[in-house]
C-alpha cells in the first residue's frame, strides 16, 4: 500500500534584486528585463513553501519533522538570502540572474542534500502574491495509446 | 460621508540607515535592515478618501481616477526603484515604512479635488508588517 503524504513548510525572506545579463549592454537588457533592470536594484517579499513528500515513519508517524525541516530552511535559505541583495551579497547569484525560476533551483540545490534520499522534495516560491513558480516540475505521465 | 479605498502595489529596495551614525549604531538600531547593498518588500498601498457621494454620479470620487492619480505621483515614482537612491520625494529622509506614509500623502492630497478629503495612507511593507497615516 502507497500511503505517500506531502507535508509543507512556509517560510519568508526579503531581499533586493535586479535582473540583469552581463553579456548583453543596457539597452538589450532594459528591452528584455524592463524596470526589474535597473541599476538601483528594487526588491521583494519571497514567500517559500518547502514541500516534502514521502510515506510517514511507523514510529512518529512523520513524514518529517517540520521542525527540524523549519530549521534547515532557517539555516540553508533564510541565512542567506534574507536582507540581502541577492546579486551582490550571494556567491548563489554572483554570474547567475536571480530570476524567480533560478532561485528556485537553487534553493532545491541547497535543501536537497540534506533530506533523506526517500523523501521527494518540491519548492514552490512566491516573487510576489501574483507572480510563483515551481521547481522540480513533475513530468506529465504518458499513457500508451 | 462615505470612505473609499483604492489599493495599488510596488516593489522596491531600501535600507535603513542613519548616516549621522556610525556604521556599529546603525547596526545595532536597525539590525538587518542596514545592510549597505539594500534588501526588498513587496508593498501594498491602500489609499482611502471621504466625502459625500455625488448626487449625478452616487460616487465619492471616480476610483479610475483615483487610481490614475496613485500610479502618476506615487507608482512611477517608486516601483522597482531603490527608495533611498532613486525616489525623489524620499530624499535626505530615513526610508522607514512610517516616513514612506506621511511622504505619500504629501505628495498625492494636492491632486486630490475639492470636497474629497484624503482619510488614511495605508501602506504594508510586508504581509505581518504596515503603518496607517491619518495627516495628524
Amino acid at each position: 500500500m502507497n500511503k505517500k503524504v506531502a507535508v509543507y513548510r512556509r517560510e519568508h525572506f526579503n531581499a533586493a534584486h535586479r535582473l540583469f545579463n552581463p553579456g548583453w549592454d543596457d539597452a538589450r537588457n532594459e528591452k528584455v528585463f524592463g524596470k526589474c533592470a535597473l541599476p538601483n536594484y528594487h526588491g521583494h517579499n519571497y514567500e517559500l513553501e518547502v514541500k516534502v513528500t514521502g510515506k510517514p515513519g511507523k514510529k512518529t508517524g512523520y513524514v518529517i519533522d517540520l521542525k527540524e525541516l523549519s530549521d534547515l530552511i532557517k539555516r540553508e535559505i533564510h541565512s542567506r538570502f534574507d536582507h540581502k541583495n541577492l546579486n551582490l551579497d550571494t556567491e548563489e547569484f554572483k554570474e547567475l540572474n536571480p530570476t524567480a525560476e533560478n532561485i528556485a533551483i537553487v534553493i532545491y540545490s541547497l535543501l536537497r542534500p540534506h533530506l533523506n534520499r526517500k523523501l521527494d522534495l518540491q519548492i514552490r516560491l512566491y516573487e510576489t502574491p501574483r507572480n510563483f513558480v515551481e521547481y522540480p516540475v513533475k513530468e506529465p505521465v504518458h499513457f500508451r495509446s | 460621508m462615505v470612505y473609499l479605498t483604492r489599493s495599488e502595489h510596488f516593489n522596491a529596495a531600501h535600507k535603513l540607515y542613519n548616516p549621522a551614525w556610525t556604521y556599529e549604531k546603525n547596526e545595532e538600531v536597525f539590525g538587518k535592515c542596514a545592510n549597505e547593498n539594500w534588501h526588498g518588500h513587496n508593498y501594498e498601498l491602500l489609499v482611502t478618501v471621504k466625502g459625500n457621494p455625488d448626487p449625478g454620479t452616487g460616487f465619492v470620487f471616480d476610483v479610475k481616477k483615483l487610481s490614475i492619480l496613485i500610479r502618476e505621483h506615487i507608482i512611477e515614482q517608486v516601483d522597482h526603484r531603490n527608495l533611498n537612491a532613486d525616489v525623489p520625494f524620499m530624499q535626505g529622509k530615513m526610508c522607514s515604512t512610517e516616513n514612506l506614509a506621511i511622504a505619500i500623502w504629501n505628495e498625492l492630497k494636492p491632486h486630490l479635488p475639492g470636497g474629497v478629503g484624503l482619510h488614511c495612507i495605508k501602506l504594508y511593507e510586508t504581509p505581518r508588517i504596515y503603518v496607517e497615516y491619518f495627516g495628524e
